[in-house]
């Protein structure tokens, strides 16, 4: 009997079930939790809630106009050396880094950056899917202009663009949004990396980087 | 601070050096005695499981519906049970189609053997690991090394236990019995390239980790972790974290390979709104962890180009089979409830002898080895308990810890064949024995104040059997030259020192 067989054949039997007797219909599950909250997306109250958690965390928060952007990153960038980036960024934003001095490394399909390559890189320049206001956290989900995992993961800074309208308030308002496209690779960051390994004194930044920017966009 | 100088050693914390990761070392109350002279170790873990209650009940009262996510989130885990032969099929055939590899393993040893294969296929001398209980329950590490392969745990608490050559003692933070001096003295010793004069700041301590693994996670071709939650609908897989090693090894290597309970699965995507507010509130006190991955089979050019989950049974359906012990498998593995138990915060996880300590360990230890092994160690852990209820109060899936515990109680002393009753149960019989009749207890008493006048007042540690059954884990004052029962048979009869309140004959 292959190990599939005597897997699936244990669990039938543990729930006193014959062989080839068909499982039971999903139960109804009570969801009494909030599947949304009165919080609007993008409004005052997401903003400052996602504000006050990430700095929480200790992650930076900058707010600025959409007319604003390019110079924005481009100062939280400032010294950064070189700057690793999606494919999909507006070309404002690199126009104004490279403006200011910085060598853009593009991580294009067919010419991707190795991980070695993005050791010795300073920062990376991202947007996001969405971000939760309730936990402060932000999620990538592989959209042109946020890129391979690796490139949020490798230089030691990130700098993340959020727009309003992409904060959410809550958990559950993230995962509806998340879930049209359940096959792409997500990565949800709150904060920097951090550990509490040591006598759960937290330390920030250990192997991810250390140093998060989030610039909200509002208009 | 301080400065090392010379070669400290460092103490190897547990007692007995485990040959089974389930299941390790003598009976509970055996290795608890010896844990409680461990001063240290109980100041280290009472600072640590009072700062992580502190949190955690910081911002679960943050959430006005949590109530009602714990009743989400135990519904789910029951529904998940039932349904739990289509479940495993649905995700196999999701991650499938995604490009992933299902393989299945019926105990450690296939699981062990599965993933070796893997790794000699990949042509790997060596892999990086992101922590997980499952490649810890199965001794995965140990079975790596024996086949010639070196696995580096990455996370910093296990890369704390694994230089140590100790044990973990807790699910969530495994060196939680370490303080920073211990660490430093660890790290001084045992870790290659580490900077001179480095000190006990734990921020200094967590870059020399960081420089240590950051070259080991660019050269890595393989990764072997465990999951959070499988969901079976979509086939994605979860793991959460908070210093990015995870991020690293479920990224960088080529070949990835995911040792995941068959527990783990969930039903829908939409669960993931659930687990996600439950499991890091509960287990570190945030709102969030740092960093979560999520992945579906393979995505071109993004993270692991081969991917291999391996589904493990290693008594899981053995627990599946109890209808009242089976809620142990709902445990998402936050460790709320040894955060809570008063018996773990004295004890300590080594006490527990097995990867999963605590009050979840204690229902869930003895399920997956199984009760009828009537092996007296193992049958110990349901006993460990002072069924105060605390870790029910404080577990995210609301999962009836006492409940199971009495229930598995009773199994252990009562499982069998009849011919051979379990050797728990054979302690307790002795036991019962002695307090059988009014007599036979009489005569026992006055023994023990014999003893008391002889020690001159102090404790008695030790009692021959079958009072060693008491001694084995408490104390016993020294009795009184005279039983109340004693006292009262040399008065006579009709006597009362009541003030007229009654006879005297009433108080027996």
């Amino acid at each position: 009997m292959s190990a599939r067989d005597a897997v699936l054949g244990a669990v039938r039997s543990a729930l006193g079930r014959a062989p080839g007797a068909p499982g039971p219909a999903p139960a109804d599950v009570v969801r009494g939790y909030r599947a949304a909250t009165d919080v609007a997306p993008g409004s005052e109250g997401a903003l400052a809630l996602l504000a006050d958690r990430l700095l929480d965390y200790r992650a930076a928060v900058i707010r600025c106009r959409a007319s604003e952007v390019a110079a924005t990153v481009a100062a939280q960038l400032a010294d950064a050396g070189a700057v690793a980036v999606p494919p999909g960024l507006p070309q404002a934003w690199l126009d104004a880094v490279r403006a200011s001095g910085l060598t853009v490394l593009v991580d294009a399909p067919g010419d991707l950056l190795t991980a070695r390559r993005l050791d010795g890189t300073g920062a990376v320049l991202t947007a996001c899917r969405v971000a939760v206001a309730d936990t402060g956290t932000i999620v990538l989900d592989g959209g042109p202009d946020q890129g391979r995992r690796v490139l949020s993961l490798v230089p030691d800074r990130h700098v993340c663009v959020v727009r309003a309208d992409q904060v959410v308030a809550s958990v559950p308002e993230a995962v509806a949004l998340l879930g049209e496209h359940p096959e792409r690779p997500q990565t949800w960051i709150s904060g920097p990396s951090a550990t509490s390994d040591i006598e759960l004194v937290r330390v920030e930044g250990v192997h991810g980087p250390r140093d998060l920017r989030v610039v909200v966009v509002v208009d | 601070m301080s400065t090392y100088l010379g070669m400290p050693a460092v103490p190897p914390k547990p007692a007995t050096e485990p040959v089974a990761p389930l299941r390790w070392g003598p009976t509970f109350p055996v290795a608890a005695h010896d844990a409680l002279a461990d001063g240290q170790m109980r100041t280290n873990l009472r600072r640590a499981t009072r700062t992580i209650r502190d949190k955690r009940l910081h911002v679960t009262a943050e959430l006005p519906d949590w109530e009602a996510l714990r009743d989400a989130g135990s519904a789910i885990k029951a529904d998940t049970m039932q349904r739990l032969p289509e479940l495993l099929e649905q995700l196999e055939a999701a991650v499938t189609a995604r490009g992933g590899t299902v393989h299945w393993a019926r105990d450690a040893a296939e699981a062990n053997r599965i993933v070796t294969d893997i790794v000699r296929a990949a042509g790997a001398r060596e892999v990086v690991k992101v922590k997980s209980m499952a490649t810890q329950e199965i001794g995965l590490n140990e079975h790596l090394e024996a086949e010639g392969v070196v696995a580096h745990e990455t996370d910093l608490a296990e890369l704390i236990v694994q230089l140590a050559g100790d044990r973990p003692s807790h699910i969530l933070v495994p060196a939680i019995h370490r303080n920073r001096d211990e660490i430093r003295q660890i790290f001084a010793s045992r870790m290659a390239e580490v900077p001179t004069g480095l000190t006990d700041d734990p921020r200094e301590l967590a870059m020399a980790a960081r420089a240590h693994l950051r070259e080991l996670f660019l050269r890595a071709d393989v990764a072997i972790s465990g999951a959070n939650f499988a969901v079976a609908e979509t086939g994605t897989v979860a793991v959460l974290e908070s210093e990015g090693n995870g991020r690293m090894c479920l990224t960088l290597p080529r070949t990835l390979v995911s040792v995941v309970g068959i527990e783990k699965v969930v039903p829908t995507y939409r669960d993931l709104e659930v687990f996600m507010q439950l499991l890091p509130r509960s287990s570190t006190g945030e709102r969030m962890n740092p960093y979560t991955t999520m992945w579906t089979g393979v995505t071109p050019d993004d993270g692991p180009q081969e991917f291999h989950l391996v589904l493990l049974d290693n008594g899981r359906t053995r627990a599946l089979a109890d209808e009242i012990g089976r809620s142990a498998l709902h445990c998402i593995r936050c460790s709320a409830c040894m955060n809570v138990c008063p018996v773990y915060e004295r004890t300590g996880g080594h006490a527990y002898g097995s990867v999963y300590p605590g009050p979840i360990g204690a229902i869930l230890t003895p399920q997956l080895l199984g009760l009828e092994s009537r092996d007296a160690a193992t049958a110990s852990l349901p006993f460990a308990s002072s069924l105060c209820g605390a870790c029910y109060d404080a577990c995210p899936v609301k999962i009836d810890i006492p409940t199971a515990l009495v229930h598995l109680r009773d199994r252990a002393l009562h499982d069998g064949d009849g011919a051979h009753p379990s050797a728990m149960g054979t302690a307790m019989a002795a036991a019962a024995a002695a307090m059988s009749s009014g007599g036979r207890f009489r005569w026992a008493l006055r023994g023990l104040a014999l003893a008391g006048r002889v020690l001159g007042g102090r404790r008695i540690r030790r009692l021959p059997w079958p009072g060693s059954l008491w001694t084995a884990t408490r104390d016993l004052p020294v009795l009184p030259r005279r039983s109340f029962r004693d006292g009262l048979a040399r008065r006579p009869r009709g006597t009362s020192t009541g003030a007229g309140r009654g006879a005297g004959g009433d108080a027996s």
